[in-house]
């Protein structure tokens, strides 16, 4: 059957979620999964791209050389205004193929490595248990994400990068601009420059002043301009906070919407790891597809994506594929879910991924611990979730022990 | 059992060491892949499968 006959559908991306459980993925995704799982799609902007839905079919995307991640190729799809103006503004190494991708990525991965954040550990409790500390000092409520949530790894990022933390403020509000869906271009331009231009000065002032954090390092090599730099610093910074702080987040909720997995837990912190992994499956929060260009033609799950053409993969839906994972609708910390891809597959795969883990485990381990009581301090139904974010969360998490 | 590793495919993400830690490491100086044991004992061979499956630039190759 020719293709154009049965694919005469077309799904506008993203995709709303279902009323019902903000955990899901959008129901017209998950049954493209089931029914026709390497779909078409139409964005914001009326471009027409390919949808990969399965866990196969997207490791299968993501680990292929002929899928291309440089948003520079026409057929490129930007799932917002803000993702395109980054490529025009100044491209790190996420929106690069190899070699020189790996020439950029491998400058960091000593960084990010696990050893080396395992030994973070002691210093990223210090920080949880802190910021405990003084959210709990003297009340019974506060806003999770404000006060625990979005500081924890924010520190930690600012930290690792040589970056003074009391500009939190200018640069968490230029990253929401840039991953908010509905910014607009003049808006996104205008952050984005202001944070390269903040990263560049950043990067200068290293060379006078240098300290032991990751942009000191990459000044130091000499063979980075301030401004390649810069471009990297804003991923890193970007990533650093906005990931883990949902996770967070929106973990928190999902135990307390679970209440047998959260007294599982409780009962046994042992599981923390586990249900970390488990979590990461469940929540996906990169929930608007990761995109590529294919530079050949290929076949994916028996569709033929023809050279040129774009591809979103919903990470989310894929680790929702029952396939993988048995009764995958459910949250069950302590099943193994380690072959999820919600650090995303291929080489581009989640750099900071051993950071975003321990910062995870110890935030899950440290909120569980300390605060016994824990409980949502607004009904569900008025929580207020990020569907308006490429990454998905709760803008706020109003809590009570 | 035999385990190879391709240093050069290796994105250094690292899920491989948190998989089978007696098994693999990471080069202190750039992240990248090592393997601690290339004929790790049998009660290690489903954890090595499973670093080999879940390793993102499919670096790990088993014989
Ligand atoms: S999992 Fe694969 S890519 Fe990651 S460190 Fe191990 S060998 Fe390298």
């Amino acid at each position: 059957m020719p293709i154009a006959e049965t694919l005469d559908t077309t799904l506008d991306f993203p995709a709303a979620r279902a009323s019902g459980c903000p955990f899901d993925p959008a129901p017209d995704v998950e049954h493209a999964r089931r029914e026709e799982p390497v779909t078409r799609a139409t964005l914001w902007d009326g471009f027409s791209c390919w949808l990969v839905t399965r866990h196969q079919d997207v490791r299968d995307v993501l680990g292929d050389p002929r899928f291309s991640a440089d948003a520079t190729h026409p057929g490129f799809p930007f799932l917002t205004p803000g993702l395109r103006e980054l490529v025009d503004g100044n491209r790190s190494f996420l929106r690069m193929d190899d070699p020189d991708h790996a020439r950029l990525r491998r400058m960091l991965t000593a960084d990010f490595m696990v050893k080396k954040m395992e030994s973070m550990r002691p210093e990223v409790q210090r920080i949880a248990d802190e910021l405990v500390d003084r959210m709990t000092d003297g009340r019974t409520s506060a806003d999770l994400v404000s006060e625990f949530a979005l500081p924890l790894p924010s520190l930690v990022i600012c930290l690792l990068l040589g970056v003074p933390y009391g500009d939190h403020d200018f640069f968490q509000e230029r990253s929401r601009v840039l991953l908010t869906l509905r910014s607009t271009r003049d808006e996104v331009r205008t952050s984005q420059q202001e944070l390269l231009h903040y990263l560049t000065r950043l990067a200068e002032s290293k060379h006078d002043a240098p300290d032991d954090g990751i942009i000191s390092r990459l000044v130091a090599r000499g063979d980075l301009v301030d401004t390649e730099i810069a471009a990297t610093g804003r991923l890193l910074l970007i990533a650093g906070h906005e990931t883990t702080a949902n996770m967070t987040a929106l973990s928190t909720l999902a135990l307390l919407r679970n209440p047998d997995q959260l007294a599982r837990l409780r009962e046994d912190p042992s599981l923390t790891k586990v249900a970390v992994e488990e979590l990461l499956r469940y929540l996906t929060i990169v929930h608007s597809g990761v995109p590529r260009v294919a530079t050949e033609d290929v076949t994916v799950g028996g569709r033929t994506i023809s050279a040129g053409e774009g591809v979103l993969c919903t990470i989310n839906t894929a680790n929702r594929d029952e396939h993988v994972f048995p009764d995958a609708d459910t949250l069950d910390i302590g099943r193994d879910a380690r072959r999820h891809v919600a650090f995303g597959f291929g080489v581009h795969q989640c750099l900071g991924q051993p950071l975003a883990r321990v910062e995870l485990q110890i935030a899950m381990e440290t909120l569980l611990r300390r605060l016994p009581g824990l409980r949502l301090d607004i009904a569900f139904e008025d929580v207020s979730f990020r569907h308006d974010m490429g990454i998905y969360g709760v803008h706020a998490l109003p809590v009570a022990w | 059992m035999r385990v190879h590793a391709d240093q050069e495919k290796c994105c250094g993400a690292g899920s491989c060491v948190l998989s089978a830690p007696d098994v693999f490491d990471q080069r202190d100086a750039d992240g990248i892949v090592v393997v601690l044991d290339t004929e790790p004992p049998a009660e290690l061979h489903e954890a090595v499968r499973e670093a080999a499956a879940i390793c993102p630039a499919a670096a790990i190759s088993l014989s």
